[in-house]
């Protein structure tokens, strides 16, 4: 209840502050209502930010607690111990999508262009962004550790990867550097899902995403493999 | 087959301090095992690298013939650990603490409940199976890590300081649970601790632990023969005024009442009575001044 509360709560903010009163001063955004708009990007952001944090959360609490050790003395393999937390992200970043999800039906209807291709964005990125937590929180050193890349990258990629605006409104320049942040293809990507409508292609999309699902994930192994942060 | 054998074990830290030296290490199916050692001997390290909680640097580990390199999931199937320091969910209710360790060893939940039963039971826990670990008390703390470690039913069980701060009343209740699992169940137990009555009275034999290497290693009952002497406090009933000289021993009167004597390997405490009674010393009883391993261990590592 705690934990998948207060994200839907946030998000309910977004969506009045943003969505209704803003909102209701702005021009329709590539066809389609603001409040539409953004809903898709507000849902990804609970996403990215619910399967990181909790996943950042849990495996630095069980390394400070010091009872990942009872993990390491067992014959657990090493891609079981990370499948279960990168399980235990994305089960989390589902539970507060669908709950903001759910929110967002009282300000606008919403109505699912492709049902896979949405499912099937929101799986890969919460995967993602797991691995992302869990990578940094077997660095973590300290609970300050866990939140520096939450709040110094995490979050600006996430506002600036088009959850509030279509890139297209940007300068040309800036269009082009919005295409290097990697947030940018999940949330287009989920908004072609739900709306039918993106900035970028979705396979680019769906090739950026695995890309960096299959970088983390080598790097995750290879940490834990070694034993970093876990075992000197 | 050896139930534990380290050769040439080696352990730098990143900040260059060499905790374990070129360790050679052997115990037998079925042995009480003490490894003692002064703080930051290299026991703790020495065990983190058994069990997988430490990288070594070089060297082998082989516990019943599996190499931890080689075959790490089978040596750690044969190995159970109890640590130093508390290292589990504080939050959650001990049965699960036992029940999902049992889990992460692929047993099935139905028997791992029937086992963490049976465990709690033996270690006088089930009573506070639905308390969280943060509940306990520093001794039940110990327990419960106790029938943690045991939930797989290992072949090696290895006690990092299990007893350290924990009442006498519950320490020696858990040397008899200990001495029970080794006869009865045949486990190998590998003890360290700090509390050398505790490794006389235990273990069959010990390795002793200084600065990264091993010093002395044996059984018991022969180091304790190697000690060159042993001191004895007499409750004396005479008032002893003055210096007290006894040939062949040195004596400290400690006060009117009590006196202090070593003896030396091979002298005998017959001639010293002897001696003694000629001297008027009428003794009412006498004590180990230390315990006798603790003796020799200080001797070692002085």
């Amino acid at each position: 209840m705690q934990t998948i509360v207060p994200p839907a709560i946030n998000s309910l903010l977004y969506m009045v502050i943003f969505g209704t009163l803003i909102g209701s001063q702005i021009a329709d955004m590539e066809g389609f209502r603001y409040i539409e708009y953004i809903v898709p990007g507000i849902i990804m952001m609970s996403v990215i930010t619910n399967s990181y944090g909790n996943v950042v959360a849990s495996f630095y609490s069980t390394k400070f607690q010091r009872n990942v050790e009872e993990l390491l003395v067992s014959p657990v393999h090493n891609l079981f111990i990370l499948a279960g937390y990168v399980a235990g992200g994305v089960l989390r970043g589902f539970a507060v999508g669908c709950l903001v999800a759910v929110v967002s039906l009282l300000f606008t209807e919403l109505t699912i262009h492709s049902l896979w291709q949405t499912f099937s964005i929101m799986l890969l990125t919460s995967i993602l962004f797991s691995l992302g937590g869990f990578i940094n929180a077997v660095y973590a050193k300290s609970f300050d550790d866990i939140s520096i890349i939450p709040n110094f990258v995490l979050t600006p990629l996430t506002y600036l990867g088009g959850i509030f605006y279509s890139i297209r409104l940007l300068p040309e320049f800036w269009q082009g550097v919005s295409l290097l942040n990697p947030v940018l293809y999940m949330i287009n990507g989920f908004r072609q899902g739900v709306l039918g409508e993106s900035d970028i292609s979705l396979g680019v999309a769906y090739a950026v995403i695995c890309a960096f699902i299959g970088l983390f994930g080598f790097w995750a192994m290879k940490l834990l493999n070694q034993g970093v942060g876990l075992k000197d | 087959m050896q139930a534990l054998s380290i050769q040439q074990l080696r352990k730098q830290y990143k900040n260059g301090f060499e905790a374990v030296r070129g360790i050679d290490l052997t115990v037998e199916p079925g042995d009480f095992f003490a490894l003692l050692g002064p703080n930051g001997a290299g026991k703790s390290t020495t065990i983190g690298i058994i069990c997988g909680l430490i990288n070594k640097t070089s060297g082998a580990v082989q516990v019943f013939g599996h190499d931890i390199d080689r075959a790490p999931d089978a040596a750690k199937r044969q190995l159970g650990l109890v640590p130093q320091e508390f290292n589990f969910n504080v939050f959650e209710p001990i049965r699960d603490v036992v029940i999902n360790q049992a889990g992460y060893y692929g047993i099935g939940r139905v028997k791992a409940k029937a086992r963490t039963e049976h465990y709690l039971r033996q270690l006088g826990l089930w009573d506070k199976r639905g308390a969280s670990a943060q509940e306990l008390s520093g001794g039940m703390k110990r327990r419960l890590m106790i029938a943690r470690a045991l939930v797989h039913e290992p072949q090696v069980l290895i006690l990092d300081e299990p007893t350290a701060g924990v009442d006498i009343e519950i320490r020696r209740a858990m040397w008899t649970f200990l001495q029970t699992i080794n006869k009865e169940a045949g486990i190998t137990i590998i003890l360290t601790t700090h509390y050398l009555e505790e490794a006389e009275s235990l273990c069959n034999n010990v390795a002793i632990i200084n600065q990264g290497k091993i010093v002395e290693q044996g059984r018991v009952s022969e180091l304790l023969g190697r000690a060159s002497a042993e001191t004895f406090v007499l409750d004396v009933s005479t008032p002893i005024t003055g210096a007290l000289t006894i040939p062949d021993y040195r004596v400290s009167v400690l006060s009117d009442q009590q006196l202090e004597i070593e003896v030396a390997r091979g002298q005998g405490l017959n001639a010293l009575f002897e001696s003694l009674s000629a001297a008027n010393v009428q003794v009412d009883s006498l004590r180990n001044k230390t315990n006798r391993l603790e003796e020799f261990f200080i001797r070692l590592v002085k």
